[in-house]
């Protein structure tokens, strides 16, 4: 708005006061209906009562902000709003990051033991290891190989549901029914995939949220499969080798000596989901070392330079698909048998939304990015529980500062997965972001 | 490994790809009209015409970018190996015909290293070595081989286009003329038999622009037959040893670049003179060519 400097430049004081009074005025248009106008119940009904000094507050605190901001930072000798950390700073953050993920592996893992974690701790760790995981998984499609997937949450239903009906009708274990949900996610990764092959942008985003959206109604409605949306309740928890975590003497606290506790399985749950989102990521980081997961970087930069030097962009696409579909579907399972229900309520686009804006914030493409944007939104989204519904503001408030001072997400430049003498890491701005 | 497909028909042994009848046209638009001409081994074929004539579109023909409405495209790789192009899919002709191309605006993968742009190129062999991702996951040690040979066969290239000291910088980064030669360099990776250039020498300077000469003779001695769209006349008439001159879809001239010089058709298509200019316009050309041969 700044930038809409007065066509006769008379001075800038009178420009940031012109500015400032259009935004109020804006700000009146909105808080008139929306704080002004109060609806009580009345003895004849509901009556309209008017709150006019809310919206006087409202507007001279616009009014008054505004000014200020145009006077100091948006001033129109003061330079471009920075976008980028200096190199110093980069350089620094660059030498700490090298000892960021051990540390955080570490911490992860003894996290609980830690004094002073009780069982609060452990399950939201466990949400937010499931998001990592997500997260993770949703960075192939997304990060690697630059195809936006607004229906990611579709696979960690199918995954979810598979363990369900799997363990509640062939009375399969998790272990075994872990590797088959992941198998079917990856299946109906490339049936999604197929039909968008040829699409990008914009449209492949819309087919895959409608993807994401006909998974959802066909669980909420085919009644007599998936129970509808009365969900499917009593799913069978996981056992340690074959030992539950039950009071009993075949339980897995008497086992091994162990006073029984809840805990027990809590913390089981916890160390499955880690090991599970480790596992996910040690495969992505893999992957992007061999030519396959070049392959899907060389696809986001320049699909049409893939096709030239006999890169198959159909099994590109698919492999890209599916693996990343086979990680939600793993993820899926491991959430049916936390929860031990599940019902179409929780796979709604929502979540999908969620996961995406996980890699975007983290930086698309980067492991670490990813795993702090998971660590900050869901834990941040907990910790600001008190805030009631002015989370949601909170919310969006700090997506757009990420999105102004970080533009490409947290960790936004590319660690090149092979180099012949030194590494150096590649400015995000050089990466392309696919094409859809 | 390949069989020569059946209605292929027999090539002379010096002809890499004959192009017979090849047209093209995009609804009622004729981009390509019946053209036919032969690309020999161990030589630079360069088609050249006015903005417009269809060269582009011969280029995406022969790479598989484009279905080619009506023609045959016949590449010899190999005495007993054949291949019909109309008849692959676009990263097949790459693989199995070894026909590599680089793009008129430069398509390099920009976010990634020079290193990591010549790797990608050797996409075919390297996903073998890998056993199509599962070997090379389990991290067993011929992948790690395939790997090494590749970057040792990239680092050889990159040395070869003097860009080895940039190898671990992104290919954005480079300046226009050695982003050229890197999208050659890439092309190359692919162990090619034919290898297009659509306008390699557009933007270059002179010394760049010589610097390529130098670059494409080595890789026709080597045994890479060359086929190359220029619009630069010197470029083309000093490093190439065949000439096809298109003018609005059609073929109106075809031999050595000295024979297409004198082809009256070819100067009044470049120029737009009529007859009686002709001469005039002769005079005007030979001054460039003997510029250019300076």
């Amino acid at each position: 708005m700044a930038d809409h400097a007065p066509a006769h430049p008379s001075s800038p004081f009178m420009a940031a006061l012109r500015n400032a009074f259009i935004t109020a005025l804006i700000a009146l248009g909105l808080a008139a209906p929306m704080m002004g106008l109060v609806t009580v119940q009345g003895p004849n009904g509901l009556r309209l009562e008017p709150h006019w000094e809310r919206v006087a507050i409202a507007v001279g605190l616009v009014f008054l902000g505004r000014l200020a901001l145009n006077l100091t930072i948006w001033r129109p000798d003061a330079g471009r709003t920075r976008t980028q950390i200096p190199p110093r700073v980069e350089a620094t953050l660059a030498r700490l990051g090298r000892w960021f993920a051990p540390v955080a592996v570490a911490l992860a893992v003894a996290l609980p033991f830690l004094p002073g974690v009780e069982r609060y701790t452990v399950d939201l760790a466990i949400l937010v290891l499931t998001y990592v995981m997500l997260g993770w998984g949703l960075n192939i499609v997304v990060g690697l190989a630059g195809l936006l997937d607004l229906g990611y949450v579709a696979f960690y239903a199918v995954g979810a549901y598979s363990y369900a009906l799997l363990a509640q009708h062939f009375g399969l274990s998790f272990w075994v029914c872990l590797p088959l949900a992941g198998i079917l996610a990856a299946f109906w990764g490339v049936l999604l995939g197929f039909p968008v092959l040829r699409l990008r942008g914009d449209y492949l985003a819309i087919v895959t949220l409608a993807f994401g959206e006909i998974i959802r109604i066909v669980l909420l409605n085919w009644y007599w499969f998936t129970g509808g949306p009365n969900g499917i309740g009593g799913i069978p928890r996981p056992s340690f080798f074959g030992l539950d975590f039950t009071p009993g003497p075949d339980g897995f606290a008497a086992t091994f000596g162990l006073k029984f506790s809840p805990l027990h399985r809590i913390i089981f749950l916890y160390y499955l989901i880690l090991a599970l989102a480790l596992i996910t990521n040690f495969v992505t980081i893999r992957l992007r070392r061999l030519p396959i997961g070049r392959a899907w970087e060389a696809l986001r930069e320049d699909e049409i330079a893939c096709r030239s030097l006999g890169v198959n962009t159909v099994n590109t696409k698919l492999t890209a698909f599916a693996l990343g579909a086979m990680f939600a579907g793993f993820a899926g399972s491991f959430f049916a048998t936390r929860q031990g229900f599940i019902s179409p309520e929780s796979f709604v686009f929502m979540e999908s939304a969620m996961i995406l804006a996980i890699v975007v914030l983290g930086g698309m493409g980067s492991q670490i990015g990813v795993a702090i944007a998971a660590v900050a939104m869901i834990g941040g989204f907990e910790l600001f529980r008190e805030f009631k519904d002015y989370r949601m503001i909170v919310f969006g408030a700090v997506m757009v500062g990420i999105m102004v001072w970080r533009p490409r997400g947290l960790v936004s430049s590319r660690t090149p997965s092979v180099f012949l003498k030194e590494k150096k890491a590649i400015a995000g701005s050089l990466v392309q972001e696919g094409h859809g | 490994m390949t069989v020569r497909p059946l209605d292929a028909p027999e090539l002379p042994p010096e002809v890499l790809l004959r192009v017979e009848h090849l047209t093209m046209r995009f609804g009622g638009l004729v981009a390509v009209d019946d053209v036919s001409f032969d690309v020999r081994r161990d030589e630079i074929t360069a088609l050249i015409g006015p903005n417009g004539a269809g060269k582009t579109t011969v280029f995406n023909c022969i790479t598989g970018f484009y279905k080619p409405t009506v023609g045959r495209l016949t590449l010899r790789r190999a005495e007993d190996e054949s291949w019909l192009l109309e008849r692959l899919r676009d990263h097949e002709i790459s693989r199995a015909a070894g026909v590599a191309r680089t793009f008129q605006n430069i398509r390099l993968f920009g976010g990634m290293t020079l290193l990591e742009n010549l790797l990608v190129a050797q996409h075919g062999p390297l996903m073998r070595a890998s056993g199509f991702t599962l070997l090379g996951v389990l991290g067993f040690a011929s992948y790690g081989r395939a790997e090494r040979a590749a970057i040792d066969k990239a680092t050889a290239w990159l040395e070869r286009i003097g860009l080895i000291d940039r190898a671990d910088d992104a290919a954005a980064d480079l300046p226009y003329g050695d982003q050229r030669r890197l999208e050659i360099a890439r092309a190359m990776c692919t162990d090619p038999v034919l290898l297009c250039l659509d306008e390699p020498a557009a933007g270059l300077n002179p010394r760049e622009s010589a610097e390529l000469n130098t670059l494409l003779r080595s890789i026709r001695n080597e045994g890479v037959a060359v086929l190359l769209i220029e619009h630069d006349m010197s470029v083309v008439m000093e490093i190439s040893d065949h000439v096809v001159v298109l003018d609005y879809g059609k073929k109106i001239s075809d031999g050595s670049p000295a024979a297409v010089r004198e082809d009256p058709k070819v100067i009044a298509a470049y120029l737009g003179v009529e007859d009686e200019e002709v001469a005039k316009v002769e005079q005007e050309i030979e001054r460039i060519a003997e510029e250019s041969g300076a």
